[in-house]
């Protein structure tokens, strides 16, 4: 029996810009995840409001730390944003399949809004195992752009926002495009809409992670279920969050 | 030590403690979780006699202490789940678990129990006539005597294995519906299903689940439950599994102290994937503290209040 559930220490909690938080968790339960990609589901407090977990994707780990980026979207990202260092987090870790098709020798990872964190985890460690990487970030404004710098520490790292006051003007298509970025594969991170127009565009070589509303996050409640040309369907929190481009139903 | 067993037609059970329906895919799911062998015995996902992919998304809702769903009965089949989930339970689970049937009618419910009634890992079968979430059967079924009887009757009529009859709450007078399918042949029933319910997204106005409307569950309705249990366990000599919004031993014992022979724990299962050892724990150190040896004891004790 794999464990899952650990009591995580929070080491920090700070505002990278406004609403949007990076928070690093330490424990033993950082040991089990097995992938980039995959996440954590995390019980916001003890009581019964609000209810349910909060599936968050992972920015980066090691064997006794997970950091991820959140941004204040409700009730339970406000009450998180709120905890102080030292405060234990019940956690489910380890959840969904993550990034596993790795074996390509150059790739781009491409990142819209807050879907960017689990990018840089995966450039990490597909750097370490001698794959050309570029990176591609899509932001609405130049007000919402982060990690950047952090990227460019990593690869070579090209921006688009929405409203053109920084880096490209468009969205990440026009981003690869302009920037004539060669790729043997491709995988992504970001807003459905994101997600959608890649494999419109590049329908045979990619990864994309999906996000879905959860009940459970470990394949439970068939509340994130969604159809793929594979199979009748995928639960986004077991068989996903990563799917495979050329088995993705667009607005399915 | 307090013994927790419990007899229920069809299900000889170590402890009171099944994980419901919709809660706990076809149970193999949770044995990377824990030994799934320490439950008293488990209600499988709910099955019909076609594959369904249920719902679009978002099925998924949250509320004040509970969870709104619509996912609207997805499985694979009851074909597909005698070939491929039966047989991954029985890898991990020794004991007899109940079969949950939907349907859109009469007779798909029929065909689906009459193939599941062979099942050796069944032990007895759970007509779902309560979803509030499918727009053909499933809750219209439950809210009406008549026709909660009829199904009930046809079902019996093709199964070896006792039948549970799982009731909606979401009726004027529940006592009605419970005497018509004890009348109609049921062995006993489960309730209660989900309040029907409804999310909006305060800039949109749009409704936040898909199907618009979805079942409320978890700790909201746990004092709703009690009291339907209360009512139902008085009018009907068959034995009423108790559930809605159990999250504690201490729900669970309050639960069969409304009049519940056993429980179901539903939406605890998704908070906390531990939850039904947990609350097996709690109820024993509950009970020893309490001073009772026998958890059968406990059934109805609120009764002799009139």
């Amino acid at each position: 029996m794999k464990n899952y559930q650990d009591f995580l220490t929070i080491n920090y909690n700070k505002e990278l810009i406004p609403g949007l938080f990076e928070m690093e968790l330490e424990g033993e339960g950082a040991s089990f995840i097995t992938a980039p990609g995959q996440f954590i589901n995390i019980k916001i407090n003890d009581s019964l409001q609000p209810y349910l977990r909060r599936p968050m994707s992972i920015l980066d780990y090691d064997d006794t730390h997970i950091k991820l980026i959140y941004r204040i979207r409700g009730e339970g990202t406000k009450i998180l944003s709120e905890k102080k260092p030292g405060e234990k987090l019940d956690v489910l870790i380890g959840l969904g399949n993550g990034f596993t098709d790795t074996d390509y020798n150059e790739v781009i990872v491409v990142g819209g809004g807050s879907g960017t964190p689990p990018m840089y985890g995966l450039a990490k460690r597909l750097i370490a195992k001698g794959v050309k990487v570029s990176a591609v970030l899509g932001f609405n404004g130049s007000y919402d752009v982060f990690y950047e710098e952090e990227f460019k520490k990593l690869c070579p790292t090209y921006i688009s926002t929405m409203d053109g006051t920084y880096g490209t003007k468009g969205t990440v298509i026009d981003a690869i495009k302009e920037n004539n970025l060669s790729f043997d594969h491709y995988y992504a991170c970001g807003p459905e809409p994101m997600l959608d127009a890649l494999v419109k565009n590049f329908p045979d070589n990619g990864s994309l992670s999906f996000e879905a509303r959860m009940g459970c996050g470990f394949g439970a409640c068939m509340g994130c279920s969604c159809k793929v040309k594979t199979k009748p369907y995928k639960r986004i929190c077991v068989e996903g969050p990563v799917l495979s481009s050329d088995e993705v139903i667009i607005n399915g | 030590m307090a013994n927790l067993s419990v007899k229920l037609p069809g299900l000889d059970m170590k402890n009171p403690v099944i994980p419901a329906s919709g809660t706990f895919g076809f149970g193999y799911e949770f044995s990377k979780f824990y030994d799934i062998n320490v439950l008293g015995s488990m209600s499988l996902k709910g099955t019909t006699l076609e594959p369904r992919y249920g719902n679009p998304l978002p099925r998924i809702a949250e509320g004040p202490s509970g969870l709104l769903n619509a996912i609207g009965l997805q499985n694979p089949g009851v074909d597909e789940v005698i070939k491929t989930e039966l047989v991954k339970l029985r890898e991990v689970y020794s004991g007899k678990a109940i079969a949950n049937i939907g349907g859109s009618c009469v007779d798909d419910y029929v065909q689906t129990a009459a193939k599941l009634t062979k099942e050796d890992c069944i032990g007895a079968l759970e007509l779902n006539i309560s979803c509030p979430n499918v727009h053909a059967g499933g809750m219209a079924m439950g809210t009406d005597p008549a026709m909660a009887a009829e199904v009930t009757r046809a079902v019996k009529a093709v199964i070896t294995k006792p039948l549970y009859v799982k009731l909606s709450p979401n009726v004027t007078d529940v006592v009605a519906i419970a005497k018509a399918v004890e009348e109609a042949g049921a062995d006993g029933i489960s309730m209660i299903n989900t309040l029907v319910g409804m999310r909006f997204d305060i800039h949109s106005g749009k409704p936040i689940i898909a199907n618009k409307t979805g079942g409320y569950s978890g700790p909201a309705i746990f004092p709703v439950a009690l009291r339907m249990v209360y009512q139902v366990s008085q009018a009907v000599n068959i034995p009423v599994i108790g559930m809605g919004g159990i999250s504690t031993g201490r729900d669970a014992i309050e639960m069969m102290i409304a009049g519940a022979s056993a429980v179901q724990v539903g939406c605890a299962n998704l908070v906390d994937p531990y939850a039904c050892p947990r609350i097996i724990q709690e109820m024993n150190d509950e009970l020893d503290a309490m001073g009772i040896e026998n958890i059968t004891d406990i059934i109805g004790k609120s009764h002799q209040y009139k």
